[in-house]
């Protein structure tokens, strides 16, 4: 399965939820598929996408929140898994797109292609107790909706081909994009 | 040498008239009475990382939801967030208002701590991370509330670094 399609599948539970993605062809995907305020594109500190994610979600208990990361990524930052799990917040949910490559930097492989390594072995060691893998688009979609049913902190690995976009171009502005997020959530709290 | 309870304590009385209810930390000696404090407040969140980089995201995520959030960290952990400082929070203009306990500098009994201790300032210095001592129990709580103001005003990573004569009795 392709990332792009997860991402597509999901994008209408995306439109008035909180969203962190990833850079690169990540961001690019989601960006194709229609840019909202409601989206933060961390383009290029690799790890923080869950702990930016862990501090939306703990701050507003009210809001869902869903974190869009990589496998590289998420491989900078291990030691979230552990933090996420002690603090648990109900309205976080981690998506880890698992496609075995550094793909936004030139498609090298990452740690993972070898095939030894389970990231939602990891997720669940650390203490995560709702950790779903996907290798399908629908196996992928059933354990979206089901992370938003259970209402609990989620991860979700799923299993996706390393190819990306063709294009690569956004019409925004780094610190643009952090403050209409930033602008879009208070205007939330305010309603 | 005892870390200060009273100074401590000050320091968190600083904390909470700022106006700061979310804290990120990563332990050590120098901030366990402090850490303590603000675990035993109810009003007051605490996350504690595993790596003190992951404070840097939490922080923004405490930014972005409108929650003032400070965070605490020895220098050395500073170092291990220096990615999250330039890629995360200076590249997208994210403020953090960080309070560093500044070991290794004069008077430091440890030789593990030293060299973290020598290379902070010129680091900080190189980050264009503006920076000031407290010293002084009696200006720390202004210290605090000025260095925030001076975050969210910059839209800017700012350190406070605590020293050896606040931090030790
Ligand atoms: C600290 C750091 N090292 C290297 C890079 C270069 N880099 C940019 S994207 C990327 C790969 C990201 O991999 P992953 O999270 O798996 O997402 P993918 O690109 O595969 O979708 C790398 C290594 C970087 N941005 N930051």
């Amino acid at each position: 399965m392709e990332r792009a399609g997860c991402i597509e599948m999901i994008y209408p539970e995306l439109e008035d939820r909180i969203v962190v993605t990833i850079m690169g062809a990540c961001a690019q995907e989601l960006y194709n598929l229609g840019d909202r305020d409601n989206f933060f594109y961390l383009q290029h500190a690799m790890g923080l996408a869950s702990s930016i994610g862990l501090g939306l979600a703990m701050h507003l208990p009210a809001e869902r929140v869903i974190v869009l990361d990589g496998d590289g990524s998420v491989l900078m930052n291990l030691g979230t898994f552990v933090t996420l799990a002690r603090y648990r917040p109900r309205n976080l949910i981690h998506v880890v797109f698992d496609n075995g490559s550094l793909l936004s930097t030139g498609g090298f492989e990452s740690q993972t292609a070898a095939g030894v390594t389970d990231l939602a072995a990891i997720a669940r060691g650390a203490g995560i107790e709702h950790v779903a893998t996907a290798s399908t688009t629908i196996e992928f979609g059933e354990a979206f909706l089901a992370a938003l049913e259970c209402e609990d902190l989620s991860v979700i690995v799923a299993k996706v081909a390393a190819v990306g976009p063709e294009h690569y171009g956004m019409d925004l502005h780094l610190p643009e994009n952090a403050f209409r997020f930033k602008r879009w959530i208070k205007t939330r709290k305010r309603a | 040498m005892t870390v200060s309870y009273e100074n401590s304590k000050t320091i968190f009385e600083g904390i909470k008239a700022a106006g700061i209810r979310s804290v990120s930390a990563l332990p050590e000696t120098w901030l366990g009475l402090l850490l303590g404090r603000i675990e035993e407040d109810p009003d007051m969140t605490l996350v504690q990382v595993a790596k003190e980089e992951e404070a840097i995201g939490i922080a923004a995520g405490a930014y972005f939801a409108g929650t003032p959030h400070v965070l605490l960290m020895q220098n050395h952990g500073f170092f291990g967030a220096v990615n999250g400082l330039v890629s995360l929070a200076m590249l997208y203009h994210i403020p953090l208002c960080m309070l560093i306990a500044y070991r290794g500098h004069w008077g430091e009994p440890y030789p593990w701590h030293t060299r973290g201790g020598i290379v902070t300032e010129g680091v900080l210095r190189a980050l264009g991370i503006p920076f000031e001592h407290a010293r002084d129990p009696m200006k720390v709580a202004k210290q605090i509330r000025e260095a925030w103001t001076f975050s969210q005003s910059s839209l800017s990573p700012v350190a406070l670094l605590l020293t050896r004569d606040l931090m030790e009795d």
